[in-house]
C-alpha cells in the first residue's frame, strides 16, 4: 500500500479524468460535474473544519445547506410589495417576539445559571411562545400566502445581486449554528451526531412548510445569476465572434453559406451553455482557493494547533487553560458558515430552490463520505474527497449500465431481470458509496490524503 | 352523551393511532437500544435493516400470493415473516463478520462505528432500491377493518365513529407477544442475564466466563427479529417505501434516547411517548371542546398546538429537551 500520496498527483489525476469526460461524453457534462465537484469541495472543507480540526461530529450538514439556499431566496428575489403591505407588519412583530424570546432565554441562562429551576423556566417559555407566535403571526401568514398563491404567495426577498446571498447564507448559518451549538455541543460524540441530525430535520421542516418565507414545497424558480444568461449570449456580437474564432477550422470547410449559418447557430447555442458553466467554474474556483488558503493558514497557526490539541486530548487542553467550550462553539459556527456558503452556491448554480429535495443521504452523509474518504484533518484531502466522491456519484450510473450489459448480454432485451436492473441503475451509486466508505475505513482509515503532522 | 362522544373522538384520533405507531416505534427503539447496550454504538443502518427485512417479507408475500396461499382473515405477510427474519439475521451476521468484528476487536471509538454503520446504511439502501425499487408498495391483504366508523355509529347510536383497522390490532398483539418474550428472555433466562451482565460491565462479564462472541451473536439475532417485525408492522399499517423507513430512523433514535439509551424498557416507553406527543400535539381539539364545553364557551380556533406539518419535528424537539434536562434519558440508561 502506498503510504504517502502527493496531493498534486491526486489532483492531476482528477483533472485528467475531467478532461476525459469532456472528450468522451461532452464538455457540458464535464463542466457541470466540475462545478458540483467544486461546490462539494467547499462543503467538505466546512465539515473538515468541524470534524478534522476539532473532532466535532456534525450530521446536520443538510440543515445548514438549506439555510444557505434560503438565503439566496431572501437576498435575490424581488420583494412582493402586496404581500408586504398585507402581512409584513404582522411578520415583523412576530419576528421581534421571537427575538425577544431567544434573548430572554439567554438572559435567564446567564442570570440564573446557578438556579436549579433554570431549565424549567426555559422550557416553560419555549412551550408558551409557540402558540403565542402562531397567534401573532397566523393571520398575516394566511394573508401573505393567499396573495397570488400560484405565482408568489410569499414575502420575496431584497432584490440584491445573488452573490451577496452567499455571504448572507454564511452569516445566517453561523447564527443558527450558534443556537444549535449552545444546545447540543455539550453532548458526547454519538449523542451529538444524532441530535445534529435531528436538528437539521427540524430546519428542513421549517423551510419546507413556512410558505410565507420560502414558498415551501411550491419551490422558487428562476433565481438570478452572477453570470450572463445563454439567451443574451446568443445575441451578443462578441460571443458569436468568439465562437467563430474557436471553430474557424470547422467553419472554413467549403460549405454553402446557408449550411454555414445554421452550423454557426448550432455552435453558438451549444457553446453558450458551456460558456455559462465555465463562468461558474471560474467563480467557484476562486472561492475554493480562497477558503483553502485560509483553512491552511488557520490549520498551521497557533489557533489550529490549539484546536488539534483540544481534539486529541480535551482534558489536557482544558488543564492548559484553553476554553474548550468557547472554541468548540466558535469552530462549529465557522464550519457551519462555510457549509451555508456552499449551500447558497449550490442553489445559485441550480437556479432554483426546492426545499423538498434536501435529504440526509445526499446532503449530509455524502458530504461526510467526501471528508472521510479524502482525508480527515487535511484540507487538500477534503477538496480531493469532494472531487472523487462527486465523480464516482455521477459516473457510477453509466458505469453500472456497462457492467449490467456485460453480465446480462446473453439475456433477451425484454428479459425481466435485465429491464429491472437497467431501471435501477441510479441506485448503484449508493452501493459504490457504501462499499467505498467501508473499504476506506478498513484499509486507509485516515483517508486518501492523511493529516500531516508537522513536527518542529 | 356528549361526554361519551368526546371520549370516542379522542380514542379514534389519538389513542388508537398512538398505540399503533407507538408499538412500531417501541419495537424499533428496543432494537437500537440493544445494539447500543451490547455492541456500544448507535447503528445508523437500522432503518435500512428494517427496510431490508420488510422487503424480503414482501417478496415472499408476493410469491405466496402467486401460489394462491393466503392466511385467511390475516395478512399473508405474517406467514412470510419467518423467512424475512431469517434473511435479515443472515445479513446482520454477514455485516458483523465482515465489518463490525474488526473494529470490535480493535476497540475502536464509537465514532468509527457510526461511520462504518453509515457505509452499511448506503449499501443496504442500494440493495433494497435495486431489488424492489424506490416506490410505494402496499402489501396488506386479508380483512381490512375490524370496526368501521359507520358500523360503530349504528351500533351505539353515538355521533362519533370509532374505526379500528385489523393492522392496528395485529400491531398491538404482535408487540405484546414480542416484548413479553424479549423481557422474559432478558430478565429470567441465563443467556439474557449474561447479556445484561455484558452490557453492564464488559470486563467483569468476561471474568465470569461469559462468551462475548455468543452475546454478540444473540444480540444480532434479537435485533434482526425486532427490525423485521417492526418494519413489517409499519409497512402493513401504512405502506412500504424505502425512503420512509430511512426517515423513521429519526423518531426511533429519539425514542431510544428519550428512554435512556441502552435501556430496553425505557425504549419501549420512549416509543409510546414520542408517538403520543406527535399525534397529541398536532391534533386539532376544536371538536373535542365543542362536546365538553357549554355552548357559550365554544372555541373559535382549531386549538392545535402546532400544525401537522411539524409532526416529525416534535419528536426531535422532545429529544432535544430531554437531552438538556436529563442527558441520560428519562429512565437512567446504559443497563439492559
Amino acid at each position: 500500500m502506498i503510504k504517502n500520496i502527493d496531493f498534486r498527483i491526486c489532483f492531476s489525476v482528477m483533472a485528467i479524468l475531467t478532461v476525459l469526460v469532456g472528450l468522451f461524453q461532452s464538455w457540458g457534462i464535464a463542466l457541470s460535474m466540475l462545478n458540483l465537484c467544486l461546490i462539494s469541495a467547499v462543503m467538505a472543507m466546512g465539515v473538515n473544519i468541524q470534524w478534522g480540526f476539532a473532532g466535532l461530529i456534525n450530521f446536520g450538514v443538510m440543515g445548514f445547506l438549506a439555510i444557505g439556499g434560503l438565503a439566496t431566496v431572501l437576498v435575490s428575489v424581488p420583494p412582493v410589495h402586496e404581500a408586504w403591505s398585507a402581512g409584513g407588519i404582522g411578520i415583523l412583530i412576530a419576528g421581534l417576539f421571537l427575538a425577544a424570546v431567544i434573548i430572554s432565554i439567554f438572559i435567564i441562562n446567564k442570570k440564573l445559571s446557578k438556579n436549579k429551576y433554570k431549565n424549567y423556566f426555559v422550557f416553560l417559555i419555549v412551550i408558551l411562545s409557540i402558540p403565542l407566535l402562531k397567534f401573532i403571526a397566523g393571520p398575516s401568514i394566511s394573508k401573505i400566502e393567499s396573495i397570488n398563491a400560484a405565482t408568489s404567495g410569499f414575502l420575496g426577498g431584497a432584490n440584491l445581486p445573488i452573490i451577496f446571498s452567499w455571504f448572507v447564507g454564511a452569516i445566517l448559518s453561523a447564527i443558527v449554528a450558534f443556537v444549535v451549538g449552545k444546545v447540543c455541543l455539550g453532548l458526547r460524540s454519538d449523542y451529538l451526531a444524532i441530535s445534529t441530525l435531528l436538528v437539521s430535520g427540524i430546519i428542513i421542516t421549517i423551510v419546507k412548510h413556512e410558505e410565507w418565507l420560502s414558498r415551501g414545497v411550491k419551490n422558487v424558480i428562476g433565481l438570478k445569476r452572477p453570470v450572463p444568461y445563454e439567451v443574451n449570449l446568443q445575441k451578443s456580437e462578441w460571443f458569436i465572434n468568439l465562437v467563430q474564432f474557436f471553430n474557424s477550422s470547422k467553419l472554413s470547410k467549403d460549405l454553402d453559406p446557408e449550411a454555414k449559418i445554421s452550423l454557426l447557430n448550432q455552435l453558438v447555442i451549444s457553446s453558450s451553455g458551456v460558456f455559462v458553466k465555465l463562468c461558474f467554474s471560474l467563480i467557484f474556483l476562486v472561492v475554493v482557493f480562497v477558503i483553502l488558503y485560509f483553512s491552511e493558514k488557520a490549520l498551521n497557526s497557533p489557533w489550529g494547533r490549539m484546536m488539534r490539541a483540544i481534539r486529541d486530548n480535551e482534558e489536557a487542553a482544558r488543564a492548559m487553560g484553553k476554553n474548550v467550550v468557547k472554541q468548540h462553539l466558535f469552530i462549529f459556527m465557522l464550519g457551519s458558515a462555510i457549509i451555508g456558503f456552499a449551500g447558497a452556491m449550490l442553489v445559485t448554480y441550480d437556479g432554483l430552490f426546492t426545499p423538498s429535495s434536501y435529504q440526509p443521504l445526499r446532503y449530509t452523509f455524502l458530504i461526510w463520505v467526501m471528508v472521510l474518504l479524502g482525508g480527515t484533518g487535511n484540507n487538500y484531502g477534503a477538496v480531493l474527497g469532494g472531487f472523487v466522491v462527486w465523480f464516482i456519484w455521477i459516473q457510477s450510473a453509466p458505469f453500472a449500465m456497462v457492467v449490467i450489459n456485460l453480465f446480462t448480454g446473453h439475456l433477451d432485451e425484454t428479459s425481466y431481470i435485465k429491464v429491472h436492473l437497467q431501471n435501477s441503475v441510479p441506485y448503484f451509486r449508493y452501493l459504490m458509496m457504501g462499499l467505498g466508505l467501508i473499504l476506506v475505513m478498513r484499509y486507509r482509515p485516515k483517508g486518501l490524503l492523511p493529516e500531516k503532522i508537522i513536527k518542529n | 352523551m356528549d361526554f361519551l362522544n368526546s371520549i370516542i373522538l379522542l380514542t379514534n384520533f389519538i389513542i388508537v393511532p398512538g398505540i399503533t405507531y407507538g408499538s412500531q416505534l417501541a419495537l424499533g427503539a428496543i432494537g437500537v437500544t440493544l445494539i447500543y447496550g451490547v455492541l456500544r454504538f448507535a447503528n445508523f443502518a437500522y432503518g435500512d435493516l428494517m427496510a431490508f427485512g420488510t422487503m424480503v417479507v414482501i417478496l415472499v408475500t408476493w410469491y405466496l400470493q402467486s401460489k394462491g396461499i393466503s392466511f385467511g382473515l390475516l395478512p399473508t405477510a405474517l406467514l412470510a415473516l419467518p423467512v424475512g427474519i431469517l434473511l435479515t439475521i443472515a445479513v446482520s451476521l454477514f455485516f458483523d463478520k465482515t465489518v463490525f468484528e474488526y473494529y470490535r476487536n480493535k476497540k475502536s471509538n464509537p465514532v468509527t462505528f457510526i461511520v462504518v454503520s453509515l457505509g452499511i446504511m448506503f449499501v443496504l439502501n442500494a440493495v433494497v432500491r435495486i431489488i424492489i425499487g424506490p416506490n410505494d408498495i402496499n402489501f396488506m391483504d386479508g380483512h381490512k377493518f375490524i370496526m368501521k366508523a359507520r358500523e360503530f355509529k349504528q351500533l351505539t347510536g353515538l355521533n362519533e365513529g370509532l374505526a379500528i383497522k385489523s393492522t392496528q390490532v395485529i400491531t398491538l398483539v404482535t408487540t405484546i407477544i414480542t416484548c413479553s418474550i424479549l423481557f422474559y428472555f432478558l430478565n429470567k433466562t441465563k443467556t439474557g442475564k449474561s447479556m445484561r451482565a455484558y452490557s453492564n460491565n464488559e470486563d467483569l462479564a468476561l471474568l465470569s466466563g461469559i462468551d462475548p462472541k455468543k452475546i454478540v451473536l444473540i444480540t444480532w439475532i434479537i435485533v434482526s427479529i425486532l427490525a423485521t417485525v417492526a418494519g413489517t408492522l409499519y409497512g402493513l399499517d401504512k405502506s412500504f417505501k424505502p425512503f420512509t423507513y430511512f426517515n423513521n430512523l429519526l423518531p426511533i433514535f429519539a425514542a431510544t434516547i428519550v428512554g435512556g439509551i441502552g435501556n430496553p424498557l425505557g425504549a419501549f416507553y420512549g416509543g409510546f411517548l414520542i408517538a403520543f406527543s406527535e399525534i397529541g400535539l398536532t391534533y386539532a381539539y376544536k371538536k373535542f371542546f365543542k362536546y365538553i364545553m357549554p355552548e357559550s364557551l365554544e372555541p373559535s380556533t382549531l386549538i392545535q398546538f402546532i400544525s401537522t406539518d411539524y409532526k416529525f419535528a416534535i419528536s426531535f424537539a422532545i429529544l432535544i429537551i430531554v437531552l438538556i434536562f436529563r442527558p441520560n434519558g428519562i429512565f437512567k440508561g446504559k443497563v439492559i
